[in-house]
């Protein structure tokens, strides 16, 4: 590392380099789909935080007047239900802004659990090195040659179905990513000299942990933890899917589409629109962070 | 070579016996008494109780019965269904053939379409084709398959009318099982139309399970062609006046596949999570629609055997893809 050669007055166009945070968003907008994914995330966090108001009807309040009614659009339906009724006179607009919610919340508090227990870990097996090490990094060989699916299955066929026993499942399937990452990060910072440095200065090993090192690896956490989300909300998806996470009539968006498959053949909109908002969701969590990672890995920058 | 592949196999041993060890203590985390869960409802008298606890060595110290476990699981023996009484490993291997055979075509459709979109792609790079490709691939890896499966449904077989809604053959052909692969099988058989019948059901599903392999198939062909074709042997082979087409299909897609092989050999593994759903969506008669159906059921010596084994099929074929990379790569094999 060479340390910033003094400004010399002949160069004034030197002299200030941008803020991190300018630098960061110049890299992270000049990727088109980074910046789509972003203003998705934005209008669903948004309706999800006014669903209340937003929402033209209660998720949980059926119409006895209204069984399977079409999209607004189509022969028979009105803009009393814009995207129709499932089975039993639900509104499905109002149910999906709720169930954005809901997908929200799971896919952000997946990724926080797993993130806070891998960071631990991680830094533990990092800093500790010998059978501390290998006992933790072997634990999660094992359970990442699990299919991470059939593990959260399997988890929760012991622990019950349930939103929150499918949420701990999807915590603990997603876990060694975290693991791995900060333990590669912490090993990789832990030659470098400032940590010397701050050892020599008499920093414990806690202090070494969380004020010296951690704040080092954050990016590739970062990248790590955006991309988690996705996996996180299709994950929980498929377990209300199988009947396995959030039970009806939780207007959870997989647990949707699970009452909706027996009546596929007469109403193609109740199948139809709480997969597009899965997709949309999980899409535009990846491209965030595949944005984040070229924004942030400086491996590609530049 | 033998010292590489016999590293490789002592790495598996201790992560199998962890594997076990998950199985073993999932299983004991169900709330409740196994022999409860087995009499069901009914219940059941404490004096019989007593006696099945001895019988399935439920009064022994919990070491002493994940030796008992281990010492059965090596004799292959992997405990009876509670609802059928057949052993889960016959069970096993009586429906796995149907997996491999849906995964086996999955794969073959992510090959098929993957590959030759990758490499278009990295050859016209920026163009609306290599856009179009990427955009495609980010959506496939984002794609809820089951409800992807359920939309196909709703196309093929509900308007259109093509393809039957579920199961592997219809109804009137009967095909006496010889490699358990019913598109072999049929083609074996003298059923007419038979091996149309099996193909028709199985075009569905493979799409299905092949979505997310195919996106991962041509975002890596990509990337690993445009790393390919800055080299310099790429230049000379340009140089000597090839044809365009055979520097690309040659020079540059045979060193484009080690990456790719790679990739194919971690999808293994994802494939059979997706052939829960898939096979859940189109009732297809394989293991994973077994797991599922084990769960609502309360059927947890299969439950526990069924992942066991199947975790251990996963295991495999990362070795083998291991090992294979190594005979390719011979890079690999010399580092340690």
């Amino acid at each position: 590392m060479t340390t910033p050669a003094p400004a010399l007055p002949t160069q004034p166009a030197m002299a200030a380099p941008p803020h991190p945070l300018r630098e960061f968003w110049t890299y992270f907008s000049a990727n088109k789909g980074a910046v789509i994914g972003l203003w998705t995330i934005v209008v669903v966090l948004l309706l999800a935080l006014f669903a209340d108001f937003i929402a033209p009807h209660s998720p949980y309040v059926t119409d006895p007047n209204a069984f399977l009614k079409p999209p607004a659009w189509q022969e028979g339906g009105s803009w009393k239900f814009p995207l129709g009724t499932d089975a039993i006179g639900r509104d499905i607009f109002s149910r999906l802004i709720h169930g954005a919610r809901l997908s929200l919340a799971i896919g952000v508090s997946v990724v926080a659990l797993s993130i806070v227990v891998g960071i631990v870990l991680g830094l533990i097996a990092g800093f500790a090195r010998g059978i501390t090490e290998i006992a933790i990094m072997r634990a999660m060989d094992i359970m990442l040659t699990m299919p991470s699916l059939l593990l959260a299955i399997v988890i929760v066929a012991v622990l019950g179905p349930g939103l929150m026993n499918a949420m701990l499942a999807v915590a603990i399937v997603v876990l060694p990513h975290y693991v791995r990452i900060t333990r590669a990060a912490v090993i990789s910072e832990l030659s470098k000299d400032y940590v010397t440095a701050a050892r020599v200065g008499g920093a414990g090993t806690l202090r070494m942990m969380f004020k010296e090192v951690l704040p080092n690896c954050t990016a590739p956490l970062i990248v790590q933890a955006s991309l988690g989300v996705s996996t996180a909300i299709l994950d929980a998806a498929a377990l209300g899917f199988l009947g396995l996470g959030a039970q009806p009539p939780s207007p959870e968006w997989g647990t949707m589409l699970a009452d909706a498959r027996e009546f596929v053949t007469r109403a193609w909109w109740v199948v139809t629109f709480p997969g597009l908002a899965i997709l949309v969701t999980v899409l535009a969590f990846n491209l965030l962070g595949d944005g984040l990672r070229d924004a942030l890995d400086p491996k590609l920058k530049r | 070579m033998i010292r590489f592949i016999l590293t490789r196999l002592s790495l598996i041993i201790p992560t199998f016996l962890g594997l076990t060890l998950l199985a073993f203590v999932l299983i004991r985390l169900v709330p409740g008494d196994p022999i409860e869960t087995l009499a069901g409802e009914r219940g059941i008298d404490p004096a019989r109780h007593e006696q099945l606890r001895k019988e399935y060595g439920l009064d022994k110290p919990l070491l002493v019965q994940y030796g008992i476990y281990l010492s059965r699981l090596v004799q292959g023996d992997l405990g009876k269904s509670i609802i059928t009484h057949e052993s889960v490993i016959g069970e096993f291997r009586s429906l796995f053939p149907a997996t491999i055979e849906l995964a086996v075509c999955a794969i073959l459709f992510a090959l098929i379409i993957g590959l030759p979109a990758g490499m278009i792609a990295a050859v016209k790079r920026n163009s609306i084709f290599d856009h179009g490709v990427m955009a495609a691939s980010l959506t496939g890896y984002s794609m809820p398959i089951f409800w992807w499966g359920l939309l196909l449904i709703l196309l093929f077989s509900v308007q259109l009318g093509i393809t039957p809604v579920s199961g592997r053959l219809a109804a009137q052909y009967y095909i006496e099982p010889v490699t358990g692969f019913l598109l072999i099988d049929a083609l074996l058989s003298d059923e007419k139309g038979a091996f149309g019948s099996a193909l028709s059901h199985i075009v569905l599903p493979a799409i299905v399970l092949g979505t997310v392999p195919l996106a991962v198939v041509a975002r890596m062909t990509r990337s690993a062609m445009l790393e390919v074709l800055g080299e310099d042997y790429i230049r000379t082979a340009r140089a000597k006046g090839l044809p365009a087409w055979r520097v690309v299909a040659v020079h540059a897609f045979r060193n484009a596949l080690i990456p790719v092989i790679t990739v194919i050999g971690l999808q293994v593994g994802s494939l059979f999570t997706g052939a829960i759903l898939t096979e859940t969506i189109f009732s297809w008669p394989g293991v994973g629609k077994w797991l599922i159906e084990a769960i609502s059921r309360r059927d947890y010596p299969v439950l526990q055997g069924g992942a066991l084994l199947l975790g251990a099929v996963v295991m495999s074929v990362n070795l083998l893809v291991d090992v294979l990379y190594g005979l390719i790569n011979p890079r690999i094999r010399h580092t340690k």
